[in-house]
């Protein structure tokens, strides 16, 4: 609200589309599912941490997927995992996106030729919107996927009839 | 207790559950006293009794099993290798137990240790050993329904799995 503070007398009227009021409300507030798979996870613990503060993008850790717009999969999904990943997500209210972050998230990483037991990019089992790659990626990639994200959601529309 | 005069009280006692006539080593010559370098190998159908035996002795007294693992030496022999030390004494030794493909049973000392049931599950997941007289002889990585053991040298990763595609 930084723009907006305090700069008006009472009783303004704004006018903007009812879709970009929406979109700005979710896109200022995606919450996010507050659970990591391996080392990943550590740089997502860091991104939420003072020195990055993830926060400021108003992304909130929830620990049910009842309450949460994005899902960060964050580290190695191996193949026992993903079949509760897949159980998450479906768990989540639309609209619902995921990010995923990661080499090993993306397609499997270092485990792609003799990794038996790991899911080769988690687009196997559910719909990616953002990819982050790096090993892990640093706290900084994981905000710009956010931002890309952001993009995203802010393009859409809620209200216009869908096809 | 030096290797040898461990190797030399089992041989006394047991015999013929010790397959080889004197102490192993990976280099040939049992050197006695570096007890992590040589090791002993015991029938695969006698580890309970001759296991029990180190632990309970009071000149062994082995009573950590520091390891268990499994081994696939790629022509037809899987190996399990238990790593013993002993708080008490301060002494360690290697054993080592065979068993052929056509044939993967070993006994399970899980009964002597508690640490071995975990570990001899981990064994019979990967290498697919059959451990006998083990307590809960399940799958404890893996999934139950797996297909092969993952550590064995000639596995193939199988195509799917519930759906999913598993090679890349």
């Amino acid at each position: 609200m930084g723009l907006l503070d305090q700069r008006f007398e009472n009783g303004n009227v704004f006018i903007t589309s009812l879709d970009g009021l929406l979109n700005w409300a979710r896109l200022s507030s995606l919450w996010q599912m507050q659970f990591g798979l391996a080392c990943c996870a550590i740089e997502m613990m860091a991104a939420s941490a003072s020195n990055f503060d993830i926060m400021r993008f108003g992304v909130i850790p929830r620990a049910t997927p009842r309450q949460v717009d994005v899902m960060f999969v964050a580290g190695t999904v191996t193949i026992k995992m993903a079949s509760r990943i897949k159980r998450l997500y479906d768990q989540m209210s639309e609209p619902r996106y995921v990010i995923s972050m990661g080499s090993c998230a993306n397609c499997g990483g270092p485990y792609w030729e003799h990794g038996y037991h790991v899911l080769k990019g988690v687009d196997r089992v559910i719909p990616v919107d953002v990819y982050i790659p790096g090993c892990p990626p640093r706290p900084e990639a994981l905000l710009e996927g956010i931002m890309k994200l952001q993009e995203k959601v802010r393009k859409e529309s809620m209200i216009r009839k869908r096809a | 207790m030096t290797a040898q005069e461990i190797f030399d009280v089992l041989k006394a006692k047991f015999g013929d559950a010790l397959p080889e006539e004197k102490l192993s080593a990976a280099g040939g010559s049992a050197a006695a006293g570096f007890s992590l370098q040589v090791w002993i190998t015991i029938a695969p159908g006698r580890t309970k009794e001759i296991c029990s035996f180190l632990r309970d002795d009071s000149e062994m007294q082995f009573d950590t099993l520091s390891c268990l693992s499994g081994v696939d030496y790629n022509n037809g022999t899987f190996g399990v290798v238990y790593h013993l030390s002993s708080m008490v004494q301060k002494h360690k030794i290697v054993l080592k137990a065979f068993c052929t493909k056509e044939h993967p049973h070993i006994q399970s000392v899980s009964s002597v240790w508690g640490t071995a049931n975990w570990h001899e599950r981990e064994v019979f997941d990967l290498f697919g050993v059959i451990i006998d007289e083990h307590p809960d002889l399940r799958r404890i990585l893996l999934p139950d329904d797996w297909e092969g053991n993952p550590l064995r040298k000639d596995y193939k990763v199988q195509e799917f799995y519930h759906g999913m595609k598993v090679p890349y």
